[in-house]
């Protein structure tokens, strides 16, 4: 919501662009069958389609609205998402624009209590976390959409029916310049958290609902403070609420607040109370200066998801598969690593790469995540907003003793997202290996970054299909050599790098030695890795991430 | 900032438990048994702790950093 006298896209910072519906082939009778079909251009939609790209696999790119979604939304970027865009290429405007940042703070009334350091090494290519309001990163993603001949984007495209079969869906459309079949052997759906093709298709999310409801407003001034991210537990600003303050570019900051129990919310988003509320609290971190306010929503915790994200030829993405509460920043996060996953399997199928069983993978990976988050999300979510009584002494008690002491303040921790590791895929085969190791990445985990003497990193040297990692100081053995070439062999896309310093960086990072070898996957994950190369384990590791599922 | 643990502290992993069953007890107990329950759970913690002198440590810990204005 904004300001009385404004609409909904006039934002003090932003200028939304129109974009016009699309003359298709199927306007005028002409139909085809198309190869993939996304529903939506959210972030997570347009990272699916660039990904595909990525492949060669076109795509048909449909969104409802003519411009991208309205307000700040989804504000935190974090590092695997951040790799991705680079993967896709289109990481340079988000670095250049984004702020980014890896500390925090927490204060329980007048005092701090917590001091978060999210982990990071000089090896890093990416901070733990970016900041940059949703609409730009829709805006930089698109940018990198219309670059790409591979995606046909149509705007003003609403999906109004769809009807299945084994092996495609015929979806209805419906422009302003009328409305067509569109026939598409697979569908990605990621048409966020309302999802029509979930109520078409009769589908339902299950899971939790939470206590605690939030508004989410976002003010334009100028406030000396780092980018981190501030919590404060019973702040005078919001008696008895939690608030959570975070700097986005163009002099914008986000300020959520909780709401008081018995408030209603009909009341809550009335301009003069966010005014009032907001003032408040910018009062409490002692902001003298002017502030103009630009957009607000409101906003409850949910732990939602789709049992199974898959549904014959339809396949679920982002928020339409899941809805995941914003604390700990994973609703946009844990989408785009949907996308990237889905991207490379259907791309890997499409081009017959790969078997179609591949994309069973699909599911049990990524709702594994999402149920991960839902953990972790759980606990934080009875911090921020304690459901009972008990809950809310407990934090209370907590929250006191750690004004003096350590050993509570743990408990305050927002529990930011981390990269998942895939620990029970049926892309994994030989888990056993991780034994043989004492240090490095596990099989499922994403690999680790290493900074190289040129400045660069070694993951930039990973092509877009899966990479294997040899370390051998000598030229590689025959039975080495012949493994290569069968990998090869097997996907178009192989990439090797021989790594000669046995006693390196990268050799220290991966815990490696002579003949080590890694297998990771075109997401960067470890499909398997041997102390000393056992060529039939990786041949086999390989057929499985190529959807053979023989044991 | 002090950390004047004199017995064996319990990790972080189990003293998140440990949150998670007071605050569920709590409830069990209800509202109007709560101060009851929680004064009869740091008795017999008292007892578990085999000596009084940290059971008094654990009073003044408990004892600072009181609200002016009362708490939750
Ligand atoms: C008000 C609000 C505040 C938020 N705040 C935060 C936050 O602070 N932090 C956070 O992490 N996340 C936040 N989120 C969530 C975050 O915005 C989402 O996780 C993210 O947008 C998910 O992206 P998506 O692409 O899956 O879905 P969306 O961004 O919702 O995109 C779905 C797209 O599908 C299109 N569409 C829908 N139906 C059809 C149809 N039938 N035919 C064609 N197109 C269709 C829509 O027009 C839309 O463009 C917020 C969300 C909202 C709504």
């Amino acid at each position: 919501m904004r300001p009385a006298g404004r609409g909904e896209l006039d934002s003090l910072y932003f200028s939304y662009p129109t974009f016009a519906a699309k003359a298709v082939p199927e306007l005028d009778g002409i139909a085809s069958t198309h190869k993939v079909t996304i529903v939506g251009a959210g972030p997570i939609g347009m990272t699916a389609a660039l990904t595909l790209a990525r492949y060669g696999i076109a795509s048909v790119l449909l969104d409802a609205k003519s411009t991208f979604n309205d307000g700040s939304r989804a504000t935190c970027i974090a590092r695997p998402s951040m790799q991705i865009f680079d993967r896709i290429g289109a990481v340079a405007p988000f670095v250049e624009k984004s702020l980014g940042w890896r500390h925090g703070r927490s204060y329980f009334r007048d005092h701090q209590i917590y001091r978060l350091e999210m982990p990071h090494s000089d090896d890093e290519k990416y901070l733990p976390m970016y900041n940059l309001q949703q609409q730009y990163m829709e805006q930089y993603l698109h940018d990198a959409v219309t670059a790409q001949p591979l995606i046909d984007m149509r705007w003003q495209s609403e999906v109004t029916g769809i009807a299945t079969a084994e092996r495609s869906a015929m979806l209805q459309v419906t422009s302003p310049l009328g409305s067509y079949a569109l026939d598409s052997a697979y569908v990605l759906a990621a048409d966020g958290a309302r999802s029509p093709m979930r109520s078409m298709l009769g589908l339902r999310l299950k899971g939790e609902n939470y206590e605690g409801r939030y508004v989410i407003a976002d003010v334009q001034m100028d406030h000396d403070f780092p980018t981190e991210r501030r919590a404060f537990f019973d702040p005078a600003g919001n008696p008895g609420g939690t608030v959570l303050i975070h700097k986005q570019p163009d002099n914008i900051w986000r300020v959520d607040y909780q709401l008081r129990e018995g408030e209603s919310e009909v009341d809550a988003v009335r301009e003069d109370n966010i005014r009032a509320r907001v003032g408040a609290i910018l009062d409490d971190i002692g902001h003298t200066g002017p502030w103009a306010l630009e957009w607000w929503s409101i906003y409850t915790a949910n732990t939602l998801a789709l049992d199974d994200y898959r549904h014959g030829p339809v396949i679920f993405i982002g928020d339409s598969a899941h809805i995941v509460p914003i604390f700990g920043v994973r609703g946009l996060n844990n989408g785009i690593a949907d996308a990237h996953n889905i991207g490379w399997k259907l791309g890997y199928v499409v081009n017959r790469w790969a078997d179609a069983a591949l994309l069973d993978s699909y599911t049990p990976e990524r709702r594994g995540a999402t149920l991960d988050v839902f953990a972790n999300a759980k606990k934080s979510t009875r911090f921020m907003t304690p459901p009972t009584r008990g809950w809310a002494l407990a934090r209370e008690a907590a929250l006191s003793l750690a004004i003096s002491h350590d050993f509570t303040r743990g408990l305050a921790n927002p529990r930011q997202m981390q990269p998942y590791t895939y620990a029970d895929s049926p892309l994994t085969r030989f888990p056993a290996r991780d034994g043989e190791f004492t240090a490095g990445p596990v099989c499922g985990a994403a690999a680790p970054n290493v900074r190289l003497a040129d400045g660069g990193h070694l993951l930039d040297q990973a092509g877009d299909g899966f990479t294997g990692i040899l370390f051998s100081a000598n030229t590689p053995s025959d039975e080495a050599a012949d493994l290569l070439q069968d990998l090869a062999a097997a996907d178009p896309k192989f990439t090797v790098h021989v790594i000669l310093d046995l006693d390196g960086a990268i050799a220290s990072t991966y815990g490696a030695g002579a003949n080590t070898f890694y297998l990771l996957r075109p997401d960067l994950h470890v499909a398997g890795r041997w102390r000393s190369l056992v060529p039939d384990e990786v041949r086999r590791t390989l057929a499985a991430g190529l959807g053979d599922s023989a044991p | 900032m002090t950390e004047t643990a004199t017995t064996p502290t319990t990790p972080f992993d189990e003293l998140e438990q440990a949150y998670e069953a007071l605050a569920q007890a709590i409830d069990r107990a209800g509202p109007h048994n709560e101060a009851v329950f929680l004064a009869k759970l740091a008795l017999t913690l008292g007892q578990q702790l085999g000596s009084v002198a940290p059971f008094k440590e654990a009073i003044a810990m408990a004892l600072q950093d009181l609200p002016a204005r009362g708490g939750a």
